[in-house]
């Protein structure tokens, strides 16, 4: 038999005894103390996968007025997720160990001089520096941003929620897609859902347009040929967008206060109103305030964008268009407003996407509020993350809230992705 | 030849130009006036809410009700109060030292990511990629609970570290595809020839990558500098004893339950946080744009 091929079979039956068998002994040690450490702490990895599985038996039991602790589903959950993303990187491990036995197997088949683990290590470095340059960004992402998701993914599959089902008292169990049928099934889940859908969709297509365009026109008044100070008046508007968005937001909600704003006094001492008007309590009103206030926040933004895009458009295509007859209104929308559509456009989507998931800006104004009474857990000017929030933190629905979650990733993913696709990155990038 | 060319050329542009001049002075100076009047409205409206914060935190009384933009006993009270009656000295203390951490935590892993990515071809590359891009799809509330879950089995809630690693991280999958777009507009050039007279990745990496970096970095450090002073969802869940808050949640608390009577407290806080931001943001707006734009592009 070739040596490679022995040295894989042994190595994948006996972590290292392929090292060994090629005479490499420090590295076979190495794997071999590896292979240890995971099989004594085997236990570990079958409690793991039990809790996941099982989610827990025992539930706490009250005995003489005495709890006694049962199972923790929800930390059975995160444990069983860690465990299993140990054992993907335990089997990647057991991989690269036959790897490594064939490759060296395959090199005394051909009679070269192998490598001692000294000089392998030094190659190793050498070859894998992608890797080993990867590895802390790679564990903070798998435990910090990855285990998160895939937990919270995995509880829009169970029945984690409030009143029956908290941890630590009682226990959690897997339910299938019970959660997905009930938002179109039950009617109070299903006209919520919905409600709250239709207002973010018109809530991020109308804030991204209104500051979009609001946007360009203030950076082409500013660019206009008859304005001087320039840099003046950038930087003034450019001011809400410096603030630190919540206290700008948090200022708006005092101003448009229906009882105690200054808005409403002012409107009030002179004489132009008679009652306060409800800017944020009204279910209409509070929208339309939303999305003036989000102008105010967010025009600066696109203004800032569009005002260097244009100066950074080459003087001389103006030129040569003048040359060929070009007047003013010409320059403007043949050259100015294509190229700064060209390149802005993108940013636009994005920005859809942002305003879809716009959470400062509804729960600093309303808190999703005025309250709807046929919604579940919702207010009027809720969009669906706020909701998902309050869900979550108010009313512990943690198992509708990932599915919500689930349905955003889907809605967003799909839209990002498109745009994605089309960039320039991704088509250039000549991925292997 | 070229001559007639020319005159013909000069004509045109001539021509052009007495026909963009055409209009009649009295609208073409109706139309900079219009102009005028409309920059002048769109300023007053930015500035008033600022006049009146500013204003509002000069004010004698306590309350919202009675907070004008010009008042006419102003006083200091305000801010005296707030650093003797509230711990907002700590959470100016505790946002600064979270900024920076979660800044120079989050710019050493992403230029390594961005760097690798856009310069090594290794096996997994294609699904490393497009993995993180699915990630940065995904609401960061999705994984609250088990954020909170692990934060607590690792004895990191109520801790600041807690929160800066879990900003360092949920800054990685979008800032790795921004540093690697702006990777690809430098020349690979120049890191072949380094490879050539012998420098190892790691001397590459420092000594001619990261300087041509520049931009990019600071559009991160700033970008991630900024993320604690109004991120609100995480502080939230993570940090609970009011010595450990930050600025968004102090500041939030200050007036979310009672708004007529910490008004003008909260107004003398809003424009200690606001005014440095501020600055600092006009001040470093061409880093910002650059950032953005490389965002779109990339």
């Amino acid at each position: 038999m070739k040596k490679s091929i022995t040295a894989g079979i042994l190595s994948a039956i006996v972590w290292g005894a392929g090292q060994f068998y090629n005479r490499q002994y420090l590295k076979g040690i190495m794997f071999l103390i590896i292979q240890f450490i995971v099989f004594l702490n085997y236990q570990y990895f079958y409690n793991g996968l039990w809790g996941l599985i099982t989610l827990g038996e025992t539930p706490t039991r009250i005995e003489g007025g005495i709890a006694i602790h049962g199972d923790n589903s929800i930390i059975l959950m995160v444990k069983g997720i860690i465990c299993l993303l140990v054992l993907v990187i335990v089997l990647v491990l057991y991989v690269l160990n036959i790897r490594d036995a064939i490759k060296t197997g395959e090199l005394r088949n051909k009679g070269e001089k192998l490598p001692s683990t000294i000089e392998s290590f030094k190659q190793l470095w050498d070859k894998s520096f992608a890797y080993i340059m990867l590895i802390p960004a790679a564990l903070f992402v798998l435990f910090l941003v990855v285990l998160p998701l895939i937990f919270g993914f995995c509880v829009a599959f169970t029945n984690y929620s409030a009143p029956d089902h908290l941890p630590p008292a009682k226990l959690v169990d897997w339910v299938g897609f019970e959660n997905f049928k009930n938002i179109f099934r039950l009617p109070m889940w299903n006209q919520t859902f919905l409600g709250v859908l239709t207002w973010t969709v018109i809530w991020a297509v109308v804030s991204t347009t209104t500051c979009f365009f609001g946007g360009l026109l203030v950076a082409v008044l500013i660019n206009s040929k008859r304005v001087k100070f320039k840099k003046f008046w950038r930087t003034i508007y450019i001011l809400p967008w410096a603030m630190p968005g919540m206290i700008s937001l948090l200022i708006f909600r005092n101003l448009f206060n229906g009882q105690f704003g200054p808005i409403n006094r002012l409107l009030r001492e002179y004489g132009l109103i008679q009652q306060n008007i409800p800017w944020l309590s009204d279910p209409t009103l509070a929208k339309v305030t939303i999305i003036l206030v989000n102008l105010w926040l967010g025009f600066p933004y696109f203004m800032a964008l569009m005002t260097s895009v244009m100066t950074s458009i080459d003087k001389e295509l103006y030129e040569a268009a003048r040359i060929d007859g070009a007047n003013a209104s010409d320059e403007f929308w043949k050259i100015t407003l294509p190229l700064v559509l060209y390149s802005t456009a993108p940013l636009l989507i994005m920005s859809f996407a942002h305003n879809f998931n716009n959470f400062n800006v509804i729960y600093f104004l309303t808190e999703g509020n005025p309250i709807n009474p046929a919604y579940k857990f919702a207010g009027h000017t809720d969009i669906l993350i706020t909701w998902i929030y309050k869900m979550t933190l108010n009313n512990k629905q943690f198992n509708m809230a990932s599915v919500m979650s689930i349905l955003i990733f889907l809605l967003i993913g799909s839209i990002s992705a498109w745009n994605f696709l089309r960039t320039k990155s991704f088509k250039e990038e000549d991925m292997i | 030849m070229s001559n007639a060319a020319y005159t013909s050329r000069q004509i045109i542009i001539e021509t052009n130009r007495r026909s963009a001049t055409s209009i009649p002075k009295g609208i073409d100076v109706l139309i900079t006036v219009l102009i005028y009047a409309l920059l002048i409205l769109i300023a007053i409206l930015v500035i008033i809410p600022l006049i009146w914060i500013i204003g509002s935190s000069f004010n004698p009384s306590s309350s919202l009700l009675s907070a004008t933009a010009i008042p006419k006993n102003p006083t200091l009270m305000h801010y005296k109060r707030l650093f003797t009656e509230t711990k907002f000295l700590q959470w100016y203390w505790n946002t600064l030292k979270i900024a920076i951490a979660n800044m120079i935590l989050s710019v050493v892993l992403t230029t390594m990511t961005g760097y690798i990515f856009s310069r090594f071809k290794f096996r997994g590359k294609k699904i490393a990629l497009l993995s993180i891009l699915v990630l940065q799809m995904f609401p960061s509330f999705m994984g609250m609970i088990a954020i909170y879950m692990l934060l607590w089995q690792l004895q990191l809630l109520d801790n600041h570290l807690g929160l800066i690693l879990v900003y360092a991280a949920g800054q990685i999958p979008y800032n790795t595809w921004l540093v690697k777009g702006y990777m690809a507009s430098i020349p690979k050039s120049f890191d072949e020839a380094a490879k050539l007279d012998g420098a190892s990745n790691m001397t590459i990496f420092t000594k001619i990558i990261l300087p041509l970096m520049k931009p990019i970095i600071t559009f991160v450090a700033l970008t991630q500098f900024m993320a604690p002073w109004m991120d609100f969802i995480f502080p939230r869940l993570i940090l609970s004893s009011n010595s450990k808050k930050t600025l968004a949640i102090g500041l939030f608390d200050l007036i979310a339950g009672n708004t007529n009577n910490n008004f003008t407290m909260f107004a003398a806080g809003a424009v200690l946080v606001a005014v440095p931001i501020t600055i600092l943001y006009v001040a470093l707006q061409r880093y910002l744009l650059e950032g953005l734009i490389a965002g779109a592009n990339k």
